[in-house]
């Protein structure tokens, strides 16, 4: 819409994530790049996932909306899956580095705990789910329409932003959920993670809002592959 | 290797994977009109003239205008300024819009070409077209000098010489227009006359021109572009194109200056139009009509200069630019004065040139002629003597010629600029006595339709092609008469007479190809093969345009060009590479004529025609204002006419929500964060409290 709205919008969206970035993760470097990294492995596992939903698109080769409906719920189901399996990816690197920084320090003793590593690899998942949600429809709510002209409500940027920051604290909460139940080894709980996101993703699935950004996340990267 | 290397992966990944679709939220919000045609600055020594947007666009709040409570809403009374106007023909005019140019609540115009013209005329063009640079000046015909005794074109409001600081665009009913009323009806229509309600409908017109105050600062600054920048932005273009000319007998291209011995009889007459909007321009009464009467006359005349040529040459001229204070007849004047041209002012016998001819009055002609120059004894002697030999050729023809009877200036045409060097006997051939016939001269209007150049609706498109109109017979009938006034003007014998005939089946071919369609299977055999894909489907624009290095020749010129070569040339069996180079070929002259390769009929099962090699004594020479040549950009004997260059055209329409949502969003955005942030800092701070010590035993404090 104009410059307030995409300040207004950034700051719904990114402003929890920029805080905790700030006064819990800035000041140790360890956690820095724990966030960075875990930010690369949901990029890793979109990749991926966008990478099968091209291929099964063109394998299709149908123009039908039904059948494009069907393999786009299929690509985001896809995708959460693939996005649970490298956060437990991440969960198995982040214990033997864990092991390496305890045998490289002092004390023998790691500077940082799993609990933590957790938060920060959730956190880190979030931040980079929501920009990817959010990047988009920040740079399209700079120029002077807002949406509508075809029925859609008014009110899109702003629930965009909302909705990208619940999914980034959510992430966050899986994050530290998942590498809690990983360490016990309840495997439950890990079912109720994968289980949730998969709800919520469906929730939201059906709105024009969260499709577009799918399709529109699959494409980007799908071709963007050389 | 490690985290640093990832992060640069992750990031650049991230751009990449960004930067490519942003599209899908953005066809949510704008809906693109495709086919507008906007109006462009133009500049002249002194003015700009045209109209301007900012540079990112000029939006406003989209208002229909119908009636007169409508012109109040958007001047005064709507809540939502500014306004981007939409209107239909009617309100079109002088008044209307100068009021919007006055009033700071109106951001842009959007016109909405209706399928029928107005009936009570509309011309945007001066009253008195060309008034400084024809003959007529304090010096030359005083009391005749700007339409002092006649005004020309009445109806002329003078709107395309206005300068506006909105956008102006215009628009042909179709599906876009649809959406755009569909979205004004849907959310700017308030309910039982309030105000309507946010989200309202808006548009956003993109026209920023680079050339600013007139012609003479545009070419300075482009000037000093070019010499000190490495990657120059020119911002303006002189209009330039070519005017085409061929005689009966050729001449030798490469003697310039004057022609010992020669008297030429000389035919001209103009091909360019104008309207309001850029490269707008139909023209048919004001350029089509005339220049398809000359070519009509040319292929009249062809038989007869075979068996029984004249003793003078006959030089046919077809001016480009004329609408632009004279630019095609002025380069080509100056170069006949400065000896660059093949013949020169004193090689001229008389004039005959053909103004507009296509709207005749109770079957009359008429012969305008300088009554100044006419005072000279020996040139009324041969005026009077080109007037009768011209009723001599028309006795017989459905119409009678006349002098208009009254002492009156020469209308707005070419041969002004011939008299403005010397005195040379001339007459103007034209359908109206004073004032123009022509109620849509140089406007959007004056179309096929206006000279009832019409086929019935179950015609194919051949059949239209070869469907003889009966303003195709009316224009035979003119050219009838011009070719043989131009035979007993040459010294043609008056018996041979009864043998010029223009053929009506040719000139409903070109106009139909001029005026409806020009891609039809006998252009596309008469002209170059790159020509053809050039023969789009809308009907061809005469507005003269700047020099394009990809497409330096106008398609309309090229045709015109190409014709002519068919009317004045033979077929040689020289093949494509020999066209090209025909100098050392015996019996071919690259001096005496001109060698063009055209594709041919095509038959019905290929698709491309065999293609000839035509030999023709036509030529192109550049019409270019002799101001551009001397750079006296402020000149005020030659036209300076310039346009400026622009980077982007487009409108869009999208709807925008009001102020108080947007301020409303920052609101809450800001009070997020500072929540978010102040919770968070009072957590962290206290975090030892709040959670007691973890149950790991290798756990840290935070």
């Amino acid at each position: 819409m104009t410059v307030a709205v995409f300040f207004g919008c950034a700051f719904i969206a990114f402003g929890p994530a920029l805080a905790l970035f700030i006064f819990t993760i800035a000041r140790d470097p360890l956690r820095v790049i724990i966030l960075i990294a875990g930010a690369f492995f949901w990029l890793l596992s979109l990749l991926l996932s966008s990478l099968v939903w091209f291929i099964a698109v063109k394998a299709s080769r149908q123009e039908e909306a039904t059948a494009q409906k069907g393999l786009l719920i299929f690509g985001v189901m896809f995708s959460v899956v693939l996005q649970e399996v490298f956060r437990f990816a991440y969960y198995r690197l982040l214990r033997k580095a864990n092991e390496g920084l305890a045998a490289i320090s002092e004390e023998n003793l790691s500077p940082i705990s799993i609990r933590q590593m957790a938060y920060v690899a959730g956190l880190g998942f979030g931040i980079m789910s929501g920009a990817f949600s959010m990047i988009n429809i920040l740079s399209d709510s700079l120029g002077p329409g807002t949406v509508g002209i075809f029925g859609d409500s008014q009110y899109y940027f702003i629930t965009s932003a909302f909705m990208t920051l619940a999914m980034t604290l959510l992430h966050t909460f899986w994050g530290v959920v998942f590498f809690d139940s990983c360490e016990r080894n309840r495997w439950w709980a890990v079912a109720v993670v994968l289980s949730l996101h998969l709800l919520v993703s469906g929730l939201v699935s059906p709105s024009p809002s969260h499709r577009s950004r799918a399709v529109r996340t699959h494409n980007t990267c799908a071709d963007k592959r050389p | 290797m490690g985290p640093q290397a990832a992060s640069l992966v992750l990031l650049t990944l991230f751009f990449a994977c960004n930067g490519v679709n942003s599209s899908s939220v953005q066809q949510k919000i704008y809906v693109e009109l495709k086919n507008t045609f906007p109006c462009v600055r133009l500049l002249n020594a002194t003015h700009q003239i045209g109209c301007q947007s900012s540079i990112s666009g000029d939006t406003g709040i989209l208002h229909v205008l119908e009636t007169e409570s409508d012109l109040n809403w958007v001047l005064s009374s709507g809540p939502n300024p500014p306004y981007l106007v939409l209107m239909d023909a009617q309100y079109f005019n002088r008044s209307t819009m100068m009021r919007f140019r006055d009033s700071m609540r109106v951001a842009g115009v959007v016109l909405v070409i209706p399928k029928s013209s107005p009936p009570q005329g509309f011309s945007p063009h001066n009253s008195c077209p060309n008034q400084g640079t024809g003959v007529y000046s304090k010096n030359y015909g005083p009391e005749l000098a700007d339409c002092n005794t006649t005004v020309w074109n009445p109806l002329g409001d003078g709107l395309s010489y206005e300068d506006f600081n909105f956008p102006i665009f215009s628009l042909h009913e179709d599906n876009d227009t649809d959406i755009i009323r569909k979205c004004y009806q849907d959310h700017n229509v308030g309910v039982n006359n309030s105000a309507p309600q946010y989200p309202l409908c808006a548009m956003q017109l993109f026209s920023h021109m680079h050339a600013v105050k007139d012609t003479v600062t545009c070419m300075r600054r482009t000037d000093i572009q070019s010499r000190f920048s490495i990657s120059p932005e020119i911002v303006c273009d002189a209009l330039t194109d070519y005017n085409v000319w061929a005689s009966i007998r050729p001449l030798n291209n490469t003697a310039k200056g004057h022609l010992n011995g020669e008297k030429l009889v000389v035919a001209a007459t103009r091909l360019d139009s104008r309207s309001f909007f850029w490269d707008e321009a139909p023209g048919a009464e004001s350029g089509v009509a005339g220049f398809v009467t000359l070519l009509a006359t040319v292929q009249a005349l062809r038989a007869v200069t075979e068996t029984a040529p004249t003793p003078n040459n006959i030089l046919f001229v077809f001016f480009q630019g004329e609408a632009f204070d004279y630019i095609g007849s002025s380069r080509m004047v100056y170069d006949m004065k400065n000896g660059k041209f093949v013949i020169d002012l004193d090689n001229i016998h008389s004039l005959i040139e053909i103004g507009q001819v296509a709207l005749r009055r109770d079957s009359k002609l008429w012969l305008h002629s300088d009554p100044v120059s006419r005072k000279n004894s020996s040139i009324e002697s041969e005026v009077k003597k080109l007037v009768s030999n011209m009723q001599h050729a028309g006795a017989g023809l459905r119409f009678s010629l006349d002098e208009p009877g009254v002492t009156q200036p020469l209308p707005p045409s070419s041969f002004q600029r011939f008299l403005r060097e010397g005195v040379i006997p001339g007459v103007v051939l034209a359908d109206h006595q004073s004032a123009f016939n022509n109620r849509y001269y140089e406007s959007l209007y004056d179309n096929a339709e206006y000279l009832n150049v019409t086929y019935p609706p179950n015609l194919s498109p051949e059949e239209q092609l070869e469907f003889v109109t009966n303003t195709a017979k009316d224009v035979a009938e003119v050219a009838t008469l011009v070719a043989r006034s131009l035979y007993i003007q040459a010294g043609g014998e008056k018996a041979n007479l009864p043998s010029i005939n223009a053929d009506p089946k040719m000139v409903t071919q070109m106009l139909y190809g001029f005026l409806v369609q020009p891609n039809n299977s006998w252009f596309r055999a008469l002209v170059a093969p790159d020509v053809v894909q050039k023969l789009g489907p809308r009907p061809l624009q005469y507005y003269i345009g700047v020099h394009d290095k990809s497409d330096p020749i106008k398609t309309s010129t090229r045709i015109i060009q190409y014709i002519l070569a068919n009317f004045t040339g033979t077929v040689t069996n020289l093949s494509q590479s020999q066209c090209q180079h025909p100098e050392n070929l015996p019996g071919e002259s690259k001096d005496l004529y001109s060698y063009l390769w055209v594709q041919g009929p095509v038959a019905p099962n290929s698709t491309q025609g065999e293609g000839y090699c035509i030999r023709a004594p036509v030529r192109l020479s550049r019409a270019v204002s002799p101001a551009f040549e001397l750079q006296d950009y402020g000149s005020k004997d030659y036209s300076t006419w310039a346009e400026s260059r622009w980077k982007r055209i487009n409108a869009r329409i999208f709807l925008v929500a009001s102020r108080d949502l947007e301020m409303l969003t920052l609101g809450v955005g800001v009070g997020v964060l500072l929540v978010s942030l102040l919770v968070t800092y009072f957590i962290n701070a206290k975090a030892d409290v709040l959670f007691s010590s973890s149950r790991e035993p290798s756990s840290t404090a935070y």
